[in-house]
């Protein structure tokens, strides 16, 4: 089960990385939610990934069985997925927001904060 | 429901004696920036409020981290676990030495950076929730400084950052959009390698817990037979935090965005940010994996020469005051990345040195570079000069603070550059040595050309028309933190002995882990 | 978007869709739910509505600025952890009331008012996204501010 999972995590990485290679930012974004998703699912497996009961405490117990699901990889998840989501939010809000101010999508044409040709500083006194 | 009656016994997993008052020191810092952050966010409307209510903050800011310092100078490292559960299962908050003084350096930088604020951010910035921003992003750098968790390390680095693109656009202007994508891109995927990494953590020891980590990694890595991939790990992380702290193939973003905000966000960003990177390199490297970064010391030193000679070449080049800034940021942390690849307790104190006086020049850099294009109009060299003539107080404390940040005596940037070039010397890595003096020469001509040409020499078109002159809200700050460069570079015995504590807290992790662990360092 | 059907319905879908939130949001504390998920359907019920009748009518109807919601329940999850302080306990951790209301015992706790703070953050954060990509392209207020 690992090994399957371990293949999905690096065809989630290398299908992120080359959205992430493009020079446009719309698919940049989608390689990064790509990215965000295959990390979720990495935390997910370094958890160790078992067929067991969810670890809530039964109500007639005090402590939990002897087997059960790891719950801190779900927690970290959770927190990752809540950051991923919300960063995604924003990004799609400033790239939709720098699409509409510099009429381009196309890093190579963002040229307005770093211009081609800047001057020189004076040589002399 | 009724009222439980625990049958169970809560001291296997739960702490039961009341915390020390003292504990909470640890806690307070973010938990004051997220509730005044928050407070601002509720009033947006009366801005009048805004400056007041975030000044006396940042003031108790300082205040709480001096208190923390003093206790653990004086008592050790000190930890508060969350919940009441017992650490490694509750999130543990701990402040040593390196912890304690990055955030009261860094709490002092941004209580100057919010004086500076006052005339920098208009209404429709402070409306737009500047001063929340900052506290929420002092909250981050805070609660990075000061935890002991691994994983919580990465919540602050992203409450950092989302606060950090808050700064970013504030004014929403074309130039700060493009500037804000490039830098929310980058450092996105920064922080995602950062969270890979600490999946692979997870898998590897089964803890998050930074103390219980450093107790482990001996056990594991006397394991021969099916090795755990410490190697990975630790490239992982260095690849990670170089990205946040701008090492140089992964530095791009820094001069492509740091100077399209407001001046008193790039010097925020130039201070703090970038240390936030450093500190976490060294937190990981140094006290989690030192046997792992020995095998990469090589790679570091290469990218610290490397991002050293190549940010000087690039601040020598630069026309824009703000641009050549930001190349003058990217040239310290290579330096305070030799002394993360050296590894000596003279270099990682160094190092240390390094990143406090980084934390304060930087600031104060980016504050007087935008005061003397307030005064111009213009933070291009070509059309700069005059500045002398208008202002000689502001032009000395400029001169104070850029031959700092170059590093010559008598003021805080010798120290630590004396340090680290002692320490690659005891190791015989003269090009290491060479590269530090070398980018440290070229730093020195671009700030002194920059002083000659936008101060010293005469206005190139006569004088401009009158601008206010400055006033308290931009000498207040900018003199206090030249005050605290010159008193330092003559003074520095008290700096020295901080940074070496801290220094020798991280290569011997054992007061850290028994604060965390008073039971005994062995897990 | 902007239909007749859509027009009619959202207030009531959108109604509905608050109800449920908090009703995720207090269920959470036993069972799954949660202020997180709450806050989420909760902030789609006034997307919905800000896609019917136009984020003014959102602004409008929720009163306060939805960033400000945020501030509010950012300020409420942190007191939750700070009234540790006062109870010499460490920080965040629960604390339990049992108040007697109308007969009934019911149980209050800092865990759940950190819950409800988690939730008006989300709201609010969520929202003021939501907003902003709603927006017409030169309204532009507001837009940028997320929230953790």
């Amino acid at each position: 089960m690992e090994i399957l999972f371990v293949g999905l995590i690096g065809l989630f990485f290398a299908a992120a990385v080359y959205l992430m290679l493009s020079k446009f930012t719309i698919r940049i974004l989608l390689g990064i939610v790509l990215l965000g998703n295959g990390v979720n699912l990495l935390l997910f497996t370094a958890g160790r990934i078992t067929r067991e009961v969810p670890p809530i405490i039964p109500a007639d117990a005090s402590t939990l069985g002897s087997v059960a699901a790891n719950p801190l990889p779900q927690a970290l998840i959770l927190t990752a997925i809540v950051i991923s989501f919300s960063f995604f939010a924003f990004l799609l809000v400033l790239t939709w927001r720098a699409f509409e101010e510099l009429g381009t999508d196309s890093t190579d044409e963002m040229r307005l904060a770093e211009p081609r040709d800047e001057p020189l500083p004076p040589t002399g006194y | 429901m009724a009222s439980p009656s625990t049958p169970v016994d809560l001291a296997a997993a739960m702490v039961t004696t009341a915390p020390a008052l003292a504990d909470w020191l640890v806690i307070l810092p973010t938990a004051l920036m997220i509730l005044s952050g928050a407070a601002l966010m509720m009033i947006r409307k009366s801005v009048r409020l805004h400056a007041v209510i975030a000044i006396a903050a940042l003031a108790l800011l300082v205040l709480i981290d001096a208190l923390l310092l003093w206790q653990v100078s004086s008592n050790g490292p000190v930890t508060m676990t969350m919940g009441g559960w017992l650490p490694p299962f509750g999130i543990s908050f701990t402040a040593d030495m390196f912890g304690a003084v990055m955030a009261l350096v860094s709490a002092l930088a941004a209580l100057s950076a919010a004086v500076y604020s006052l005339r920098d951010i208009d209404t429709s910035g402070l409306r737009h929730g500047f001063f929340a921003f900052l506290l929420l992003l002092m909250a981050g750098v805070s609660g990075a400084f000061l935890t002991g968790d691994i994983f919580n390390l990465y919540v602050w680095f992203e409450v950092l950052l989302i606060s950090s693109f808050g700064l970013l656009i504030l004014g929403s202007e074309p130039k700060q959009i493009e500037g804000a994508l490039k830098y929310a891109i980058l450092n996105l995927i920064g922080t995602t390698l950062f969270l890979i990494t600490v999946g692979y953590l997870y898998a590897i020891f089964g803890t998050l817990n930074m103390a219980d980590i450093a107790r482990k990694a001996g056990a594991l890595r006397g394991v021969t037979e099916n090795a755990p991939p410490l190697m990975t790990l630790s490239a992982l992380f260095v690849l990670a935090f170089c990205m946040k702290a701008a090492a140089f193939p992964v530095n791009f973003w820094l001069p492509a965005s740091y100077h399209t905000p407001r001046i008193t966000v790039s010097a925020l960003f130039g201070g703090l940010l970038t240390k936030v990177g450093i500190y976490a390199l060294i937190r990981v490297t140094i006290m989690l994996l030192p046997v792992e970064r020995e095998a990469i010391s090589l790679v570091i030193a290469a990218s610290a020469v490397l991002t050293m000679i190549l940010g000087a070449l690039g601040a020598l080049a630069q026309n824009d005051l703000r641009r050549m800034v930001g190349y003058v940021v990217i040239v310290g942390i290579g330096n305070m990345l030799a002394g993360v690849a050296i590894g000596s307790s003279t270099s990682v104190s160094g190092a240390i040195l390094y990143a406090l006086h980084s934390i304060v020049t930087m600031t104060a850099l980016y504050l007087v570079i935008g005061e003397a294009g307030r005064l111009a109009g213009t933070f291009e060299l070509s059309r700069l000069g005059g500045l002398w003539r208008r202002a000689p107080w502001f032009s000395a404390a400029s001169l104070a603070l850029m031959l700092a940040a170059a590093g010559l005596p008598p003021l805080s940037g010798l120290w630590p550059k004396v340090m680290l070039l002692k320490a690659s010397l005891d190791i015989g890595a003269w090009w290491l040595a060479a590269a530090i003096l070398v980018s440290a020469f070229l730093v020195t001509l671009t700030l002194a050309r920059t002083f000659l040409l936008a101060y010293w020499r005469p206005a190139p078109g006569g004088e401009s028309e009158a601008v206010a002159a400055t006033d308290w809200h931009s000498t207040l700050p900018i003199g206090l933190l030249a005050a605290l460069t010159v008193f330092f570079g003559i003074y520095p015995e008290p700096l020295l002995a901080i940074s070496q504590a801290a220094a020798d807290g991280l290569a011997d992790p054992s007061a850290y882990i028994r604060s965390v662990f008073p039971e005994g360092a062995a897990p | 978007m902007n239909t007749l059907i859509l027009r009619t319905v959202a207030p009531v879908i959108t109604a509905l869709m608050l109800l449920f939130s908090v009703f995720v949001l207090l269920r959470g504390h036993n069972e799954p739910g949660g202020g997180f998920i709450g806050g989420l359907i909760a902030a789609s019920a006034l997307a919905i509505f800000g896609i019917a009748h136009g984020p003014g009518a959102v602004q409008r109807a929720i009163r306060f600025h939805p960033m400000a919601i945020a501030g509010a329940g950012l300020a409420l999850a942190a007191v939750s952890g700070l009234v540790s302080i006062a109870a010499g306990v460490p920080f965040m951790s629960g604390l339990w009331i049992y108040p007697d209301i109308l007969g009934t015992e019911v149980p209050l706790s800092t865990v759940i008012s950190f819950d409800i703070g988690v939730y008006l953050v989300v709201v609010g954060s969520v929202t003021a996204i939501a907003l902003a990509l709603e927006t017409e392209p030169d309204g532009g207020a507001g837009e940028g501010e997320g929230g953790g």
